[in-house]
């Protein structure tokens, strides 16, 4: 049931079908508008404005958002250098989306697999997975990231990896969670009674029931790895100047916020339409994964009075 | 049997927090040496020297670790080097604030969330559902220091209602709990949602309702009930996820927690205190876990341990 309707949402004929899903949502058609233009910027903006973005104007130093004396690219203001704001959200977009995209890859396939064996299998390896676990969980992330940032210096790749291991536990939970009810279904029994491997229960049974949540935790995830790496650089430990993400722009706005409150605003701002644009997609797409609601999206027609 | 399981369990958590103690004590060590930092530039070769005898620095790294697994033995968890008093009574001093903190954002949060979750799941597509919806995924995708920032901006600077921060009366906890429980209840509000559906659809619903049950029993009664475990085990995550949220939040209101102890002491390389407040989060977090899991088995007796 579920292997027919993941491969037919797959088979490009039905992209179409995705399509004509989404324009019956019209809250996550602007997501996914929104976010299709944030990608974009973040392609092409550095080439476009990467210079204005870096250029310091002393004339234009706290200049005030909504005014277009100095062209559109000061719509949003300018900082206490003088730098556009409007011109470095686009191009701290690609470091905020880049680090959380490497993060969130990393931790789902690691942490998916991990929680698989845990959930199907017994043996000793399963506990030294879920102490593994409890050990990170234990740990406050932040904590863990500041300490880890703090000993091995904080450039970018350090800041995946910690963002990777940190989101790891719930990965592995869920998976663990979702198999230990499923194992206990009639189905693995059948098929284990037919004689299939456990590799083949697992792999070929079980965890295609499992993918939907793990790509929905992932989607949520994707906002949440985002929101930690805003923190920690809004901390200071996370990414170092002369780059920067919208997290760090924050922290540079924070200190002028009676004078200037727009150099702080606009990038928080920015990491929120992002990570709701996110989490707007991720519920949308798990109405359309799942065959016991996806006919809300089919018979909306019917259902508009 | 329930006594075994708690006591197989807590022999699993002292070795978890061994190794999550041993991690620390190594990764603290690696981030510097703690006399350049406490003495004065032009101090003397001898003085550091008598200042690391002092404090056992001068021994190799693994008898200073052996030595510090006696003391713990012990209940010795050593001097705080800031304050000059026991490292374990700082961290204890600290932990009612932001126990206080977290317990109160927490409770609202879940009850809030499991009234409007159930009651949004109850009518799906209604207006009530759709406004729920973009709420919680807004509380959700909101960074809490922004939110934070924006607070203190609005209602501190621009209204003069709430203090900018500090403790005190009762408008002080105002602001802290609102921008704490914000992520949680939002989350929360989604899996409870989420759940609840599926819940709804299930054949042990539509008995309910061939026999007569009254609606409100049905939801809150029976589906409710079946849609606890996963709410249960995304809120004792996200009751780790706090602490994070507590660094952050105490940071910006300066409450006096161990959330602010925490990053102090790090930056000021004060590693007993360092090493006491992660032992004292830590013992509170397995606290949780394992209650997580006799709630676990009291709600669902499908589960057996």
């Amino acid at each position: 049931m579920t292997d027919v309707t993941l491969s037919s949402v797959k088979s490009s004929g039905n992209i179409r079908q995705l399509a004509i899903y989404l324009t019956r949502d019209k809250l996550a058609l602007c997501a996914a508008l929104f976010l299709i233009l944030v990608i974009a910027t973040m392609l092409l903006g550095p080439l476009l404005v990467g210079e204005v973005a870096g250029k310091l104007g002393l004339r234009q130093r706290n200049m005030p958002p909504f005014s277009l004396d100095n062209g559109l690219i000061y719509v949003l203001g300018a900082d206490t250098l003088g730098r556009p704001i409007l011109a470095r959200l686009i191009v701290g977009a690609q470091n905020t989306l880049g680090i959380a995209a490497a993060a969130v890859s990393c931790s789902m396939a690691a942490g998916g697999m991990l929680g698989l064996i845990a959930g199907y299998s017994e043996r000793w390896y399963s506990h030294v997975i879920l102490r593994l676990a409890d050990v990170i969980m234990s740990f406050p992330s932040l904590l863990l990231a500041l300490i880890v940032l703090y000993t091995l210096g904080p450039s970018i790749m350090n800041l995946v990896i910690v963002l990777a291991i940190t989101r790891m536990p719930i990965f592995i939970r869920t998976a663990r969670a979702e198999v230990l009810e499923l194992r206990e279904r009639m189905f693995v029994s059948a098929a284990r009674s037919m004689g299939a491997s456990s590799a083949r229960i697992l792999f070929r049974h079980i965890a295609p029931l499992v993918l939907p949540t793990l790509v929905t935790i992932a989607a949520i995830d994707f906002a949440t790895v985002i929101l930690a790496e805003s923190s920690l650089s809004f901390l200071g430990l996370g990414i170092q100047p002369p780059d920067f993400t919208w997290g760090a722009m924050v922290a540079n706005g924070r200190a002028y916020l009676a004078s200037a409150w727009w150099i702080a605003f606009w990038p928080g701002l920015a990491i929120l339409l992002t990570t709701l644009s996110l989490n707007i997609l991720a519920s949308w797409a798990r109405t359309v994964a799942d065959p016991l609601q996806r006919w809300r999206l089919q018979s909306l027609r019917k259902a508009v009075r | 049997m329930m006594l075994g399981y708690i006591g197989r369990r807590a022999y699993h958590s002292i070795i978890s927090l061994i190794g999550l103690l041993t991690l620390v004590f190594f990764l603290t060590r690696l981030t510097g040496d703690p006399s350049a930092l406490y003495l004065p530039l032009d101090s003397s070769v001898e003085a550091r020297e008598a200042f690391a005898r002092l404090n056992g620095l001068d021994q190799p790294i693994y008898m200073q670790f052996l030595h510090y697994l006696q003391n713990l033995l012990s209940l010795d968890f050593g001097q705080s080097l800031r304050q000059n008093r026991s490292a374990i009574e700082v961290a204890l001093e600290a932990f009612p604030a932001t126990l206080k903190l977290a317990v109160v954002a927490m409770t609202l949060a879940t009850a809030l969330a499991v009234i409007v979750g159930a009651l949004a799941a109850a009518r799906p597509g209604s207006t009530f559902d759709r406004i729920a919806g973009v709420v919680s995924l807004a509380g959700a995708s909101t960074p809490d220091f922004w939110i934070a920032i924006v607070g203190i901006l609005v209602f501190a600077v621009g209204l003069g209602l709430l203090p900018t921060s500090g403790t005190g009366s009762v408008l002080h906890w105002i602001m802290p709990i609102a921008v704490l429980m914000l992520r949680p209840f939002g989350l929360l509000v989604q899996v409870v949602r989420g759940t609840m559906i599926s819940a709804l659809a299930s054949p042990y619903i539509k008995t309910a309702h061939a026999k007569g049950m009254r609606r409100s029993k049905i939801i809150f009664g029976h589906a409710l009930r079946n849609s606890l475990l996963p709410v249960i085990t995304v809120a004792g995550d996200l009751a780790t996820g706090l602490i994070n949220g507590a660094v952050v939040v105490e940071t910006i209101y300066g409450w006096p927690g161990i959330g602010k102890l925490m990053i102090d002491s790090i930056i000021q390389r004060d590693f007993t205190v360092v090493q006491s407040t992660i032992l004292v989060t830590a013992v509170a977090i397995f606290v949780v876990n394992i209650a997580i899991d006799l709630v676990y088995v009291t709600l669902d007796p499908r589960i057996r341990y």
